[in-house]
């Protein structure tokens, strides 16, 4: 009886591989968040990347849900490479979801394209041959809010994020550009949403600017108490807070707070352009930064195709470095542990007729790498 | 450290705690009075939030939105109460803690299908927003007053219906004895759905209220939850009394903590170590709390005995 | 009607005919499902001990499965950088040998268990139910925010412990170490449910009157049974620390207590493979309708709550039409 199945499974597979057998086929396995807390975000990539390769026929997508657990992702991962046999894996949001799952994929010589996490550990120690970041290394936009900070004359900032690895790491890339005094330093509690406490302190610290990192329903939070507690000491934050799936939510107290981001909306250039038009056409909302990480993320990808089949990892993997690919952020460049090499822009938050979105004001940071670079021995 | 920051600190606690009193008297009542643990309480604090934001998105008025979270958590309480929490009164602890967790996930995932996965928006009225002085240097969010209002004039409402209505002779008669009341010739199952619907419209309530300063997104009633549990069980199970006090006891400890830890260990380390060190054991706090109430007095500060 | 015994014949052996059929036809990801499966029984038994037969409705267990997940993973990680756990009194840098991990994680979780159990043991009914939900959110924040152990981010491991001379990174190789210790469970619940100390832990349940007039001290006798309760759910998590290579916090959260409690109520509570069912259907329910909705939890909702209002006794009581086994 197992013999039968077995040879059925192996005739189906044989069928298969056939058919994929001309031109650079390949599969793609994406675990991303798609049920639960924080689930827009992983909507978000979704879209973008299948926005990117719909027209390819070459390229199979298995699309799993994480539920946002790092055991299921886990597993998950495991089922994508020894169930579905993929050849690349994408799609995780969270940095301890891609902590549990990266080691393990790169070391059983997947590639792992990352739409967004970029833990410092994947960066410098923790690099690999197979490990790709598209999105950015997590400090990246901090730091470019820190040299925001700088060329707007701040020199007392008050800073504030979570008590959680994400959190850290925020704090010591803004403080690693900023070259002011520190008014406070404020860990607060991962999920918190009310700031009154933290606010009542920012408040009694006479500080000239307020730095914060608070991902998800926690921004909302800070936003809105901050602007009710009429202090008008200005606020600076990475594009998380402020991006366009979320923009609604935090409403009018939003308005015109400059953000760092690697991608805006209103970035002329034609890719972004093509980008936001068929976005929008498409799925009838405005595309986020989440969704242009995806929509790269798919492009990157076909561009690495037309050059290797995957199945030649070496000729592949240049394929994939070589970055040959028109990106929605403009110039797009691998540094030499794989993360992108890019302007980091400063943007605010405007109001287009009803709409709350953001326009770019100026570079933060240009052409900006990141700090583990030398930690990496690849 | 100044003593002002300090008086707008208490005053946060006290908000914090009149916040957590309006979850968890409902909890507290549908526990002394039907034996029940309700973990889909919470949820009623999410249908409260939605409620609200999806009517302010349409009429635009934050007073239409307050109202429309009291009745849609209320009607969302009674459906639920004959549908499914009646059958559930005579069953083991065990039987309700499974349902009503099931009812969370039932929730949980209906308001994302109906909603959409990113948060609603609901905001401040004009009236509300910006800060009072209150005396001296002492500024004060006009918004987080107005919720100290509003659960000051609840709390006083719940003590008076229950110390002084024909109701609260009921609701108490049914805290100590249930066949005491079915034979006072009182239709139960009316005073069952009532009570639960009461708490589940306070449990709105509360949701809409903090979602106009928070965010209103799904999961929002689940920590909320956690801390109303927290709650009832160091004020005493069943009691309002000591559903009252353990709020504001535990809104300023979870509040004060979050600012005094870090400055305590400040000067026995750097600030980045102690900032960090610091939250995480104020994040700790009220469960060391409770644990230690709880040891001392294992029925809480008004409980029982109620099992 | 089937006879309960026949459906746990059934159950134990179908899980293990399924993971060495997924072996043989080639499917490596069923057979993580069915380790996947073990481990939460394993863990969910360990609860049923106090929470069916003591009634202890403990909503704190995820803390033991944690504990025991991290218990492994730092002694794991330690063995893997050589840096020492302990520099004095001896040099300790720890171990990847699952003999010796499993023998920390007993001897650990025994004491952790003491500690917490004769804290909650004082209260009893819900104040039972929250104060052991109390010590478990003290420890998740306390993961969250301990960043020597990667705090909220997680700790991973890259390769699983050794075990004697099997290769353990062989899925089917894995999964029976797990069947052994799932069976070992079993044995042990129902050997204990079976001798005087079981038969006076379910007294205690009742009436303790009636326990305290004979002599017997029910907080002792509550006390170990919630011991080895611990240790039980423990080694369950050390196991599911080395089946995904990985341990993080979410592994304390309230959530995963819930979930081990969903395990035990769907099987039917008070049956030593109650949480054996549980968890093999609550598995296979999430694999089919995941795969049809991200909105499956929906209808998992609406599964538990007509389980709960019309299968008094969970799935096997609906199966084999009889109440819980007293």
């Amino acid at each position: 009886m197992f013999k039968l199945i077995k040879s059925v499974i192996v005739l189906i597979a044989l069928v298969t591989t056939s058919a994929f057998a001309d031109g650079h086929k390949l599969k793609v396995g994406m675990i991303t968040t798609l049920s639960g807390g924080g689930s827009g975000l992983g909507i978000d990539v979704r879209d973008g990347f299948m926005l990117a390769i719909r027209n390819n026929d070459n390229i199979e997508v298995i699309i799993e849900d994480d539920q946002r657990k790092p055991d299921i992702a886990v597993q998950l991962a495991d089922k994508m490479i020894q169930s579905e046999k993929v050849d690349v894996l994408t799609g995780i949001i969270w940095s301890n979801l891609a902590m549990a799952v990266v080691p393990a994929a790169v070391n059983q010589g997947k590639f792992y394209l990352s739409p967004n996490a970029g833990p410092s550990a994947l960066a410098g120690k923790g690099c690999h041959k197979n490990y790709f970041n598209v999105a950015w290394q997590n400090d990246n936009l901090h730091e470019a809010a820190g040299g925001h900070a700088n060329s707007s004359g701040f020199k007392n900032t008050f800073i504030l994020a979570p008590n959680y690895p994400a959190g850290k790491d925020a704090l010591t890339g803004f403080k690693r550009y900023f070259k002011g005094e520190l008014a406070g330093e404020i860990y607060t509690k991962l999920g918190q949403k009310d700031y009154s406490v933290e606010i009542a302190q920012i408040r009694a610290s006479n500080a000239d600017s307020v730095f914060f990192f608070l991902p998800g329903g926690m921004g909302i939070g800070f936003m809105k108490q901050y602007a009710q507690s009429g202090i008008d000491t200005p606020v600076v934050g990475p594009a998380f807070s402020f991006d366009q799936g979320i923009l609604k939510a935090v409403g009018t107290a939003a308005l015109g707070v400059k953000n760092t981001s690697q991608w805006s909306k209103d970035l002329d250039n034609n890719a972004n352009k093509i980008f936001v038009t068929e976005f929008k056409k498409e799925f009838g909302r405005l595309p986020s930064l989440y969704a242009s990480q995806g929509y790269d993320t798919g492009n990157l990808l076909i561009s690495a195709m037309k050059k290797s089949s995957v199945k030649d990892a070496d000729a592949f993997r240049q394929a994939i470095r070589a970055a040959n690919f028109e990106s929605t952020r403009g110039s797009f460049k691998f540094s030499s542990n794989h993360h992108p090499i890019q302007d980091i822009y400063v943007r605010e938050v405007v109001k287009e007729g009803e709409v709350l979105t953001n326009k770019i004001v100026s570079i933060g940071l240009k052409d900006h790498s990141n700090a583990y670079v030398d930690q990496c021995s690849m | 450290m100044t003593f002002e920051l300090c008086v707008e600190q208490l005053l946060n606690g006290f908000q914090f705690g009149f916040m957590l009193f309006l979850m968890s008297a409902g909890l507290t009542l549908i526990f002394g009075v039907m034996g029940l643990i309700n973990l889909a309480h919470g949820s009623f604090y999410m249908i409260g939030a939605f409620s609200a934001a999806a009517v302010s998105a349409a009429l635009g008025s934050f007073w239409f939105s307050l109202l429309a979270s009291l009745i849609f958590a209320s009607i969302a309480g009674v459906i639920v109460e004959i549908v499914i929490i009646r059958r559930l009164y005579d069953r083991d602890h065990l039987d309700q803690v499974l349902a009503t967790f099931a009812l969370i996930l039932l929730f949980s995932e209906s308001v994302r299908w109906i909603f959409g996965a990113y948060p609603l928006y609901l905001d401040v009225p004009d009236i509300l927003s910006g800060s009072l002085q209150i005396i001296g240097g002492i500024y004060y969010s006009k918004y987080r007053l107005f919720i100290i209002l509003v659960g000051l004039l609840l709390a006083i409402f719940l003590f008076f219906l229950i110390g002084k209505t024909n109701l609260g002779v009921q609701i108490r008669a049914g805290q100590h004895d249930r066949e005491m009341i079915s034979a006072l010739g009182v239709d139960i199952s009316k005073l069952y759905t009532f009570l639960f619907g009461l708490g589940a419209a306070l449990a709105g309530l509360a949701g809409a209220l903090v979602g106009t300063i928070q965010s209103v997104e799904v999961g929002m009633g689940e920590p909320v939850l956690i801390l109303a549990f927290v709650v009832i069980v160091i004020g005493g199970i069943g009691s309002i009394k000591g559903a009252f006090m353990a709020s504001l006891i535990v809104g300023c400890v979870d509040t004060m903590g979050r600012f005094l830890v870090p400055w305590i260990l400040m000067s026995l380390t750097d600030p980045s170590t102690a900032m960090s060190i610091g939250s995480a054991i104020a994040s700790m706090l009220i469960y060391v709390l409770m644990a230690i109430v709880l040891i001392v007095k294992p029925t809480g500060f008004f409980g029982k005995g109620l099992t | 009607m089937i006879p309960e015994r026949s459906i746990n014949v059934v159950c134990i052996s179908s899980l293990l005919i399924f993971s060495l059929a997924s072996h043989y036809i080639g499917e490596p990801y069923f057979v993580t499902l069915a380790t996947r499966i073990a481990i939460f029984a394993m863990a969910a038994i360990g609860l049923n001990l106090v929470l069916g037969f003591g009634n202890l409705i403990s909503f704190g267990h995820a803390a033991f499965f944690g504990f025991g997940g991290y218990v492994s993973g730092i002694l794991a990680t330690h063995a893997f950088n050589l840096e020492p756990i302990l520099d004095w009194p001896v040099i300790f840098i720890g171990t990847s040998d699952s003999i010796v991990i499993w023998i920390f994680t007993i001897a650990l979780c025994s004491v952790f268990a003491l500690v917490i159990g004769f804290f909650c043991l004082r209260t009893s009914g819900v104040y039972f139910i929250m104060i052991t939900l109390a010590f478990a959110q003290m420890l998740y924040y306390f993961a969250i925010s301990w960043p020597s152990y990667g705090g909220e981010d997680g700790l991973s491991l890259y390769i699983r412990s050794s075990f004697l001379n099997i290769d353990t990174m062989n899925g089917i190789s894995f999964f029976m170490i797990c069947f052994f210790w799932l069976i070992l469970s079993l044995y042990l619940t129902s050997r204990i449910i079976h001798s005087p100390f079981g038969l006076a832990l379910r007294a205690s349940r009742h009436n303790l009157d009636r326990v305290k007039s004979v002599g017997i001290t029910p907080f002792r006798i509550q006390l170990v049974a919630f011991i080895i309760s611990g240790v039980i759910t423990g080694v369950a998590g050390s196991l599911y620390a080395d089946l995904n290579r990985f341990v993080s916090p979410s592994l304390l959260s309230w959530q995963m207590s819930g979930e081990l409690i969903v395990f035990i109520i769907i099987g039917g509570v008070g049956r030593i493979y109650g949480p054996l069912i549980g968890a093999i259907f609550f598995v296979t329910f999430e694999q089919i309708f995941g795969s049809y909705t991200d909105h499956w939890q929906v209808f998992l909702g609406l599964l538990i709550i007509v389980t709960v209002l019309f299968a008094r006794g969970g799935l096997i009581g609906f199966l084999s039409g009889s109440r819980a086994n007293e």
